[in-house]
């Protein structure tokens, strides 16, 4: 393992990642605000944001999918050194990091069972850029409306049909994070 | 300096996790400048068994264990994992691991690691004697009916 | 229903002071140490880890102390801080076989290879109260090793031959291997094989358990239940309840290396020791529709030294098997295994038990006017009759 990839973890574990997870709570729970998070250098392609994100929210016991650029030597030993998580196939993914080209097919993520809907997917979606500006937001967590430049609709309605399952997605841009857990409804505009 | 055989450091690591933690603060009470590229963290290692000693894997329950991860001011590496939730002990093990990776691992050796090995076969040695002193032979006796 | 309750901070306070007072006891007797329970009371130690399914004796300890000697309550606060360690790997299957054994019994063959070691047992002990431990009196003298080596206590004096060190015969050079009895059955066909395998078992710690449940899932569960309740079952099938004709193949208690795949390194290293008590039982088995008459295995696996816990899970686990070998359902609790997965950890079973204890003020006020109202229909009733 080289040198560089053991950087570039939290210095202060515990504060950092309770600051952390308390930043994409509410990215979840307020779909389409866009937050900031910080603490993390992770190798490139990886965001600060997806960084902070990983080392918040996986450990030993998440299987990690790494999709397309991020399946990189530097990144492998990166989450080896810092976070543990297995590296796993994209069907059996508790977590998986990629651009959106790069997650694609979404549909071979787990969504959960009726009995377990939580045993589902967590899309980490690297972004260009987080604007709130694009398809309307609107459902649990959001007063009225929000708006969000995703990528594209279509994918995020037929998720929100298969509510209580489907997956949840972070994209990530930076240090920028924004939320859309499977309950919001997503329409072009 | 050549990279050390991975046989080589893998006893070593392990020697040191099993050191007495202040056994290994005696032998060693100073450690050179250094920096936590992973500061001693305290958690636990799930323990695994086999069905019927040899079969498929199972859990058996947790330890606790302080992992740790330095780096040498002029460059070399070194990586604990230690049983327990001593901190220090973890640090220090980290240290030397990176250590022995340098110019002053044959010292090293003879003043750190030698000891704590004898120390340790001595315990074994002194256990198994004990053992042994509780060996039996059982011997079948004939019951009256056999007669 | 809950309804939450307020009031009472003051009694609470008090309450704790008082408990804080009663767990010290008298001041004019020497307060305990850490360390003197982790020594002196290894047992309840090893129990505490066992069931508290974590390994670290000095934490064990001072549950111990904190819970006034109630080995639950030591449980239930060693469960709890587990909860808030990071998991930071699994380690790889302990072998058995290179146990450093202090013990080591067998049943079934009184000449195995490697010996028989009695270790530290209560076993031939008279089981009379031994006055010189209350009178602080000095220890027993040790009487010396017949190897010279050491100091064996209670090693009978002028015994025999000097015995031969513990070293296992021709498995594998290199550490010396005690080997497994069952291998010796397994070599000739008479017992079942257990083909290893590397699959990571399921863990009911991260996942709810689920039913049915294979047998690494039923071997963790028993490994960390209730020792009085798992010997509890393994009597009954003893007297009949699901009877497994169990002889205890061999019992051993020891040390193994604990050995963990770090990433950082690429390899695995040995991260500690820790002390084992492992049974396995061979079972008579006259065979079934899929499996030909053979030996059985039931298989026991405890941290620290619990011989009895571990012979109690090993029974348990084999009459839990009866599916897989083909044998018969008797309706035999032993063999039914939802009910020994869901009533075996003490933890679950006294938190759902003593909460019957707290308010539950309002349950009990619809109960009382249902039985008010019953007796007042009743009595309308018998007055129209009459």
């Amino acid at each position: 393992m080289t040198a560089h990839a053991l950087q570039g973890g939290f210095a202060e574990a515990p504060v950092q990642s309770a600051r952390a997870f308390r930043e994409i709570l509410e990215a979840m729970a307020r779909p389409g605000t866009i937050r900031r998070v910080a603490g993390a250098e992770p190798p490139a392609p990886l965001s600060v944001a997806a960084g902070v994100a990983l080392l918040t929210l996986c450990d030993p016991t998440t299987g990690l999918h790494l999709a397309g650029g991020a399946d990189c030597p530097m990144v492998r030993d990166w989450v080896a050194f810092h976070i543990g998580a297995p590296l796993v196939a994209a069907d059996v993914a508790d977590f998986a990091v990629g651009s959106w080209e790069a997650l694609q097919p979404v549909s071979r993520f787990r969504i959960g069972q009726p009995d377990y809907p939580d045993r589902s997917a967590t899309l980490i979606v690297e972004s260009e850029r987080l604007v709130n500006h694009g398809p309307a937001l609107t459902g649990p967590g959001i007063e009225t409306a929000t708006w969000l430049n995703l990528p594209e609709t279509a994918a995020f309605r037929a998720n929100r049909a298969l509510f209580p399952l489907g997956f949840d997605c972070l994209f990530t841009a930076g240090d920028r994070i924004a939320g859309l857990p499977r309950s919001t409804r997503v329409e072009k505009i | 300096m050549p990279a050390p055989d991975a046989e080589a450091r893998k006893a070593w690591i392990a020697t040191l996790a099993k050191a007495p933690p202040a056994r290994l603060a005696d032998l060693m009470p100073e450690l050179p400048p250094h920096d936590l590229l992973r500061a001693p963290e305290v958690g636990a290692v799930m323990v695994r068994g086999r069905t019927g000693g040899t079969g498929a894997a199972f859990n058996l329950g947790e330890m606790t264990v302080t992992r740790c991860s330095v780096r040498l001011a002029d460059g070399p590496v070194g990586h604990a994992w230690v049983q327990g939730r001593d901190k220090a002990h973890a640090r220090r093990a980290a240290v030397i691991d990176a250590l022995m990776q340098t110019e002053a691992a044959p010292d090293l050796s003879a003043r750190i690691l030698a000891p704590l090995r004898a120390e340790a076969e001595a315990h074994r040695a002194a256990r198994a004697a004990k053992a042994a002193g509780t060996k039996v032979e059982f011997f079948t006796m004939v019951r009256g009916e056999d007669q | 229903m809950y309804v939450a309750v307020k009031g009472g901070e003051r009694a609470i306070d008090n309450a704790h002071q008082w408990l804080a007072e009663e767990r010290r006891g008298d001041r004019s007797v020497p307060e305990l140490t850490i360390p003197q329970i982790r020594e002196q009371m290894k047992l309840a130690v090893n129990r505490v880890m066992a069931e508290g399914s974590l390994y670290d004796p000095d934490l064990a300890a001072l549950a111990i102390k904190q819970a006034r000697g109630d080995l639950i309550e030591a449980v239930f606060l060693i469960r709890a801080y587990r909860t808030t360690l990071p998991r930071l790997a699994g380690s790889r299957p302990v072998d058995t076989g290179a146990m450093a054994v202090d013990r080591r019994i067998s049943a079934t063959f009184k000449d195995l290879p490697g010996g028989q070691v009695l270790g530290p047992t209560f076993d031939y002990t008279h089981r009379l109260l031994d006055f010189a431990l209350m009178a602080e009196g000095e220890p027993p003298t040790p009487i010396p090793s017949p190897r010279g080596g050491g100091e064996v206590p209670g090693a009978a004096a002028g015994q025999e031959a000097p015995p031969s060190p513990l070293v296992g015969e021709g498995w594998g050079g290199g550490s010396p291997r005690v080997p497994h009895v069952t291998g010796f059955l397994n070599r000739d066909g008479l017992i079942e094989a257990a083909p290893p395998s590397d699959a990571t078992p399921p863990d009911l710690t991260r996942e709810p358990m689920e039913l049915p449940a294979d047998r690494a899932l039923r071997l963790q569960a028993l490994a960390r239940g209730d020792e009085g309740f798992v010997l509890g079952l393994a009597y009954s099938t003893q007297r009949g309840y699901g009877r497994t004709h169990a002889f205890v193949g061999e019992l051993r208690i020891g040390r193994v290396a604990v050995e963990v795949e770090i990433p950082e390194l690429g390899f695995a290293v040995e991260i500690g020791e820790i002390e084992l008590t492992e049974c396995e039982t061979v079972n008579q088995f006259k065979g079934s529709k899929s499996e030909p008459p053979q030996f059985t295995r039931g298989y026991g696996l405890v941290m620290g030294q619990s011989e009895r816990k571990a012979i109690a899970m090993s029974l348990v686990d084999r009459s839990l098997r009866w599916q897989e070998l083909g044998e018969d359902f008797t309706g035999a609790p032993a063999q039914d295994a939802e009910f020994v997965l869901m009533h075996c950890d003490n933890i679950q079973a006294t938190g759902f038990l003593e909460h019957i204890k707290l308010p539950h003020y309002v349950d009990f006020q619809a109960e009382l006017e249902l039985v008010r109202r019953l007796r007042a229909e009743a009595q309308t009733l018998q007055e129209a009759a009459e």
